[in-house]
């Protein structure tokens, strides 16, 4: 039987490259897996410039200007859709806002219809979040826009797994004392980081294993039995444990994911109390976390559930760090999606056409 | 009024003689290089070199294989209550373009066949149809598991086949007081193996791929608790039980197990579970999605090997229809479910040629086997099966096994187009279909 | 233009093959020396002046005259970096690297600003340049210092400061580096 075409998941390609991040821009972010470890290198370069614009009198560059960034929201997620919003418009980028909790997107109306009306406005890209795994995918082939996926279901969640990355390398150069500019991914290699909490149904959990692992670091999913995915194989972990206090004390990072009482995660588990016993991160355990360990946390915390009152407050935590750096991520990568490179597919520029005149090679204009 | 007119089957339409002229006939009994000529709704001659009459249709089967009619067992025809993905018509044409002669229509229309009244309007629409329509019954009123839908009014009618096909019997003592009711009728129940509580909310197999994609996923335990159960039923109550679409390789090393022991069981097959993996989910593509879903290489070729050993009984398509939008969804909200009549033959010749089955062998498991469960064979007073001899029923499928086509959506029959072989090569064309002695298939198109 | 930028040029790009040195090393630095000296004449001194380099080619150029005006004038300039990228309108042509970063050291309300690049050519990295200076604050002058200028303007853009003037075809390429100027072709990969 051959390969059937449909089996296509949308033109994602990979930007693993190594030599030329100019030639193997990817389509689309459906997945880490859509950028390779350098392709993410290149998002984490790209972030500390969106960083530094992020501290101007005026935070905004006109790089995506004349372009349309449409954010299909059918899940209800202020933070995630304000975050992707803000960066469009830092790029003088025009936003269309679509929340369809309820409305159109829901049940029995075709996905398909939706989309390609919302597409006949004009749009060169879609950031779209959807309570149902592969919708991302979905959409990406039904449309020519750029697709970005800002979490659909239980799959991924690749902009918060960057972001993340964004905010360990930060946190990690500060600590050397070394400008974060001229930190690369080494400080990944060998990383060991635990996971802790409900793998099963985490997109987040999915998408920092394939970001986390992709740079080198060495991760641990720690989580009851009835909270890990029926089969782990082809998952690049290091290892697998029950028990989080045998995990902290030999953990880089401890990333704490949210128990989602509200999608019923709670019926995987005899009680929430007794995951809070077993697997919550208390002060106790912190303590027994190494000397300049970090902890993390996608948000929005169920505090006395799976992350104590006071460990997020402390130090070592970074969850305000991450929310902070999440904008120069998400500008991050609409501008590898969207600018450069994308030249060709709109109608040629004056200058491109001078340029191109007479010789057969892209001429660099000075 | 010739002989052969007066012995014609009841429903014969008065045409001219046929000659199915070149081709090997492939039967039970063997397999000849013979022509075939029909007349009257019967065959008359088979053999070298046959009379050919004045005025006679003649059939080229030049390279092609002259087999029974193919039967499937187990066809959603969506009508009543949902015409616009397909009516009686217009899978009945789809299925004479894939080489069936007769197929049973499944019960899960809306209303379902859960009573006479239903179940004479889809026999009557049957009556127009290209092709034999059997209809099965529902096993339970509604199909909803508790109350015993009227087998005896059923069967009364000619219905032979009982399932609530869309979803399983839940309730064991349900399935137990079904299977002794059926077994004092001498109707067969058909059950769709699977177990709710265990395969909720599931849109594919559950393992590596769905683990991954983050997909909820249906084990195979689903299937196979429910497989067992109603063997450990069939042991208890003496009833004939038929399987439909299995899945797992649990699945069949149970029934390999109930076979040994001796008891009434048989089981079906679908192509799209011999062919293709659950790894053509990950494209999120719900064209993939179907019930039960598209499982592992190792299930594909245990169900495959079942096959070739006997195990298996019949390759039945369940052919499931949907309009565009039924797939245009999330794919954990998607229909599940593919066409299947037109692909049915060359999809299962590759399949079942990678595991080193002849010709006839794979017939049988499209043909006389499912004519046998349906109730429809020749020798159970029917018109399906074949064998191809002097007096037989004139129900064939005339087929190239080597034609290789690419499949062009324009060239489906039915008022749905949701099959994942929608530009596939496939190699095996049907060339002529003969229903009760009429050509209503010649050289690929339909006449009716 | 350097080596590196025109590697990493999309799929149309080539390498750059050198065919006549047109200026030396020490024909640079004399014209850079030269350069300083006339950026301090015609403003009088050097105060409110700010260097600009921009990325990639102007910036080693900016450090070497802030260095002459230090040992000259006395004065420490101050240098900042500028890269365009974002503010380029044809995007696609000029690659794009996330290692040139932009860095004003100061508020640039009220200054004269020299911006510093290895070519001018059509001038639209110069006007990309004055988009982004806005962003900066508003300076009192903006004045313009290249070592190479090539010719084939296609805005309204004019050097206050050249190093030398270079006619050139339209399909070469002029590298600029401490080291020389070279004249050459780029070749497809």
């Amino acid at each position: 039987m051959t390969a059937l075409a449909r089996t296509d998941a949308g033109g994602a390609g990979g930007g693993a490259d190594g030599g030329s991040p100019a030639t193997s821009r990817p389509r689309h972010l459906l997945s880490v897996a859509d950028l390779g470890a350098e392709g993410i290198a290149e998002v984490l370069r790209w972030s500390d410039r969106f960083v530094e614009v992020g501290r101007r009198p005026n935070p905004k560059v006109p790089a995506l200007r004349g372009k349309t960034v449409a954010c299909l929201f059918a899940e209800d997620s202020t933070r995630t859709r304000l975050s992707f919003e803000t960066a469009a418009r830092r790029l003088s980028a025009d936003v269309l806002g679509f929340q369809a909790a309820g409305s159109s997107l829901g049940k029995g109306e075709s996905l398909r219809d939706t989309v390609r009306t919302v597409a006949a406005m004009g749009v060169d890209c879609f950031v779209v979040r959807h309570p149902s795994a592969g919708v991302p995918a979905q959409v990406a082939r039904w449309v020519d826009a750029a697709v970005v996926n800002a979490g659909d279901g239980w799959h991924e969640h690749p902009t918060q797994a960057l972001l993340d990355c964004a905010t360990i390398r930060q946190v990690m150069a500060e600590r050397r004392g070394v400008p974060v500019e001229r930190t690369g991914t080494e400080i990944f290699d060998g990383l060991r980081v635990a996971i802790v909490g409900d793998v099963a149904h985490s997109r987040v959990a999915r998408s920092e294993v394939l970001a986390l692992a992709a740079l080198g670091a060495e991760v641990t999913l720690v989580a009851p039995g009835s909270l890990l995915p029926p089969s782990l194989e082809g998952w690049p972990v290091t290892g697998v444990s029950h028990e989080l206090d045998a995990v902290l004390p030999e953990v880089d990072v401890c990333y704490v994911l949210r128990l989602q009482l509200e999608r019923g995660t709670g019926s995987f588990l005899p009680s929430v109390r007794e995951y809070a016993a077993t697997f919550g991160l208390t002060a106790r355990r912190v303590a027994a976390m190494p000397e300049g360990s970090l902890v993390m946390h996608p948000g929005p915390m169920n505090r006395g559930v799976e992350i104590a009152s006071e460990v997020a407050d402390m130090g070592r935590s970074l969850v305000l760090r991450q929310v902070a750096i999440g904008v120069a991520v998400r500008m991050a990568v609409l501008f590898v999606l969207l600018a450069a490179d994308h030249a060709s597919s709109s109608a040629p520029h004056p200058a491109a056409a001078t340029v191109a005149r007479g010789a057969a090679e892209e001429l660099v204009d000075d | 009024m010739t002989d052969a007119t007066r012995d014609a089957p009841p429903g014969a339409r008065r045409s001219p003689a046929v000659v199915v002229r070149g081709g090997v006939v492939i039967d039970a009994t063997g397999e000849r290089r013979a022509d075939v000529l029909l007349d009257g709704g019967r065959v008359v001659a088979v053999g070298e070199g046959v009379d050919v009459p004045g005025g006679a249709t003649v059939l080229d089967a030049g390279g092609c294989v002259v087999a029974p009619g193919l039967v499937d067992l187990h066809v959603h025809l969506r009508q009543p209550g949902a015409e616009e993905a397909e009516t009686v018509e217009t899978g009945a044409r789809a299925a004479v373009l894939g080489g069936y002669t007769a197929v049973v229509a499944m019960p899960n229309t809306d209303p379902p066949v859960d009573c006479a009244a239903v179940a004479r309007e889809v026999l009557q629409l049957g009556e127009q149809a290209a092709c034999r329509v059997a209809v099965a019954g529902a096993i339970t009123v509604g199909r909803a598991g508790e109350r015993l839908a009227p087998m005896a009014e059923l069967a009364a009618l000619g219905v032979r086949l009982f399932t609530d096909d869309g979803a399983g019997v839940q309730d064991a003592g349900v399935m137990r007081r079904a299977l002794s009711y059926a077994r004092s009728l001498g109707v067969t129940l058909a059950q769709h193996c699977e177990d709710r509580s265990l395969a909720a909310g599931g849109a594919m197999h559950e393992g590596p791929v769905s683990s991954r994609l983050g997909v909820p996923g249906v084990p195979a335990a689903a299937e196979e608790v429910m497989v067992a159960r109603d063997i450990a039923l069939c042991r208890l109550t003496g009833a004939p039980v038929h399987f439909l679409h299995l899945s797992t390789a649990g699945s069949v090393a149970l029934v390999a197990g109930a076979r040994a022991e001796g008891l009434p069981v048989t089981a079906e097959v679908a192509p799209h579970h011999l062919a293709l993996t659950h790894e053509r989910l990950e494209g999120f593509d719900p064209h993939f999605k179907v019930n039960p879903p598209l499982r592992s290489a190792e299930d594909v070729a245990a169900l495959r090997a079942a096959c070739a050993s006997g195990t298996i009984d019949a390759v039945a398509t369940d052919h499931a229809p949907h309009p565009p939008e039924a797939k245009e969804l999330p794919l954990d909200l998607a229909a599940p479910g593919m066409l299947g009549l037109q692909t049915a033959l060359p999809v299962t010749l590759a399949a079942l040629g990678e595991a080193g089955m002849g010709l006839r062998q794979v017939l049988a498991l499209l043909s006389w086997q499912p004519a046998r469960i349906a109730g429809l064979a020749t020798e159970q007073g029917g018109d399906q099966g074949g064998p191809v001899v002097e007096g037989a029923p004139g129900n064939l499928c005339v087929f190239d096994p080597a034609a290789r086509v690419v499949l062009d959506p324009a060239r489906l029959a039915s008022r749905s187009r949701n099959t994942p072989w929608v530009g596939e090569m496939l190699t095996g064309a049907v060339r002529h279909t003969v229903v009760n002695g009429e050509p209503v298939v010649v050289d690929g198109e339909a006449l009716r | 233009m350097a080596e590196r930028e025109r590697r990493l040029t999309p799929p149309r790009g080539g390498v750059f093959v050198p065919r006549v040195q047109v200026l030396s090393q020490a024909d640079v630095l004399r014209a850079l020396t030269r350069i300083a000296h006339e950026i301090a004449e015609r403003n009088h001194g050097l105060d409110d002046v700010v260097l600009i380099g921009l990325q990639t080619g102007g910036v080693p150029l900016a450090h070497r005259i802030a260095q002459v005006l230090e040992e000259t004038e006395g004065v420490a300039v101050p240098v900042g970096l500028l890269d365009v990228a974002f503010y380029r309108d044809d995007l696609g042509i000029r690659p794009v690297l996330p290692e040139a970063v932009t860095d004003i050291p100061c508020d640039l309300t009220g200054t004269t600003v020299v911006l510093v690049d290895d070519v001018l050519f059509t001038g639209r990295t110069i006007r990309a340049a004055l988009n982004a200076l806005t962003d900066y604050g508003r300076s009192r002058a903006v004045q313009l210092a290249v070592m190479v200028d090539r010719g084939h303007r296609e805005l309204p853009i004019r050097p206050d400061y050249v190093g030398k003037n270079l006619p050139t075809r339209f399909d070469e390429q002029v590298d600029v580096t401490l080291d020389g100027v070279v004249l050459g072709d780029v070749v497809p990969r």
